[in-house]
């Protein structure tokens, strides 16, 4: 059993009026890969915007190695820089370069000089497969190309753990392929992600932890074998009904 | 019409030195009062940007965040809202009646003219600001930078780019504007015509001069902005890099290996172009 690294406790968020979220509770070990699945405005994302602080939670805690970083006097700066963020739209940033994108994090955060730091951020564009571009700014790229930079980025910060935020729902077909790939080769490496998103193969393929949401709940949560070919919620068996027809 | 042109050629051989040296004084104080109105524009800009976290932010941090607004409205207001020549006057004679100091010609132009572009900068950089997707912000905090980093690196650069045009606004209307200037004794372009005329009374003349000088000063300073924002787009295309020494294509850059230490991968670096 490995030890926690990201643990939500009775979470809850609203906005106004609206509550987003209801008393949302659970663990992440190292080394898990957790695909958050769940229809659109369930709180997928709400949940992965508090756990990264985003989103500052309306009640509840989220500790990291045990510590609540949702209190006051902790930095959220700090614990940001190890854990990172993929987001649905890139938001690579636009004055900069492909290079400068991953080496902007490495220098202004973690102070490392500028050399050292272009190694570490060729080496992780390496692996996304996107070296050749360290010259190209982002308006230059195609979306999945933006998608592999942007994990670059957040992979240059040698993060405990990687959020990814429906990194494929912009994008096409052909270029969900070459942003999964990439995400099914950090699994396999024994990154920790919390991976929300609506790729139903990949949640069942890849992940080891599924957590089924729905009107900002956890209906169900499990090892894909659970969710996938044994769901016990009557809500969790409509929503994967059409995939699993398919 | 002969007369005209006559009595020009007499102005300018007599005093053509003192008309350069105005349009020199004009733009001096122009460029100065610009580039520090630009700086202060950004810092007030960035300190009313400053977000505020209702739940984890001490009382302490949120009442001087309250105290900074209210100062930098006030200011914003006082300077946008008063004529540059009452502001030119009150400063520079109460300064002196009040507190004994008496401002030379440059501390007192500069000043003048930077802290009023300031106030109109400021809201143009809040503007700036603003206009840049909050995603940007976003993906800055993602990698843990704080509000300092993400403006310095991420947001200010492109809210810089979007403004230039009202920079350049700025600019022109400061080479025009500092005429005014002339009610304290600054020896501009405009004191210099006043000066020539009271000397020679060529009214007409004189000020068909410094029509054309400030008119080539403002068209020239357009000219050059215009090059600024074309460099700060950066080249429309890039070129691959490939560390495989036989997959050389026309076009393409050698970087080093990421495997090997010792590498520059600055664009204007060393990177060898085959």
């Amino acid at each position: 059993m490995s030890e926690p690294v990201i643990e939500v406790r009775h979470l809850s968020k609203s906005f106004g009026t609206h509550v987003v979220l209801r008393d949302v509770d659970f663990t992440v070990n190292a080394g898990d890969v957790t695909c958050i699945i769940g229809a659109s405005g369930s709180g997928k994302s709400t949940l992965l915007r508090c756990i990264n602080l985003l989103e500052t939670p309306t009640n509840g805690k989220v500790l990291f190695h045990g510590n609540d970083i949702t209190a006051k006097g902790s930095d959220p700066c700090a614990y940001r820089a190890k854990v990172g963020m993929v987001f649905q739209s890139f938001n690579l940033f636009n004055n900069m370069t492909v290079l400068d994108n991953c080496t902007a994090g490495l220098r202004y955060v973690l102070h490392q000089d500028k050399e050292t730091a272009q190694k570490t951020a060729l080496e992780n564009l390496e692996k996304v497969g996107m070296a050749p571009y360290i010259h190209a700014k982002p308006r230059q790229l195609s979306g999945g190309q933006k998608q592999r930079v942007a994990i670059a980025r957040a992979l240059a910060m040698q993060p405990e753990v990687l959020l990814f935020d429906e990194p494929t729902s912009a994008l096409d077909p052909q270029m969900v392929g070459e942003v999964l790939a990439v995400m099914r080769q950090l699994a396999k490496e024994g990154l920790t992600m919390i991976v929300v998103t609506h790729e139903m193969a990949f949640a069942r393929d890849v992940s080891s932890h599924v957590v089924y949401m729905a009107d900002g709940v956890i209906c169900e949560e499990g090892t894909p074998a659970d969710i996938f070919e044994h769901p016990q919620n009557a809500k969790t068996v409509e929503f994967l009904s059409r995939f699993r027809q398919a | 019409m002969q007369d005209f042109f006559a009595n020009c050629a007499t102005v300018l051989q007599k005093y053509g030195f003192s008309y350069l040296r105005g349009a020199g004084t004009t733009l001096l104080l122009a460029l100065v009062g610009t580039f520090f109105g630009c700086l202060i524009g950004f810092a007030v800009g960035a300190l009313q940007t400053i977000p505020v976290d209702k739940q984890r932010d001490p009382v302490w941090k949120r009442v001087l965040l309250k105290i900074l607004h209210i100062f930098l409205r006030c200011y914003v207001e006082l300077f946008r809202g008063t004529p540059m020549i009452v502001q030119a006057v009150f400063i520079y004679y109460g300064l002196l009646q009040v507190f004994g100091i008496k401002m030379g010609m440059w501390q007192a132009g500069f000043f003048i003219v930077s802290i009023n572009t300031g106030a109109y900068m400021a809201e143009t950089v809040r503007g700036g600001i603003v206009s840049i997707d909050p995603g940007q912000t976003e993906g800055a905090k993602a990698i843990g930078m704080n509000h300092w980093q993400t403006m310095i690196h991420v947001i200010l650069p492109q809210a810089l780019r979007n403004i230039i045009p009202q920079i350049g606004n700025n600019f022109i209307i400061n080479i025009k504007d500092t005429s005014v200037l002339s009610v304290i004794s600054i020896t501009d372009l405009f004191f210099v015509h006043k000066s020539v005329v009271g000397a020679l009374y060529t009214y007409f003349e004189s000020a068909a001069i410094v029509m054309v000088i400030y008119l080539t000063m403002t068209l020239f300073a357009s000219y050059l902005l215009r090059l600024w924002e074309k460099a700060l787009d950066g080249p429309q295309n890039y070129d691959l890099n490939t560390t495989d020494s036989l997959a050389y294509t026309s076009g393409m850059y050698n970087a080093p290996d990421p495997n090997h230490e010792s590498q520059n991968l600055d664009m204007k670096g060393s990177a060898a172009h085959v």
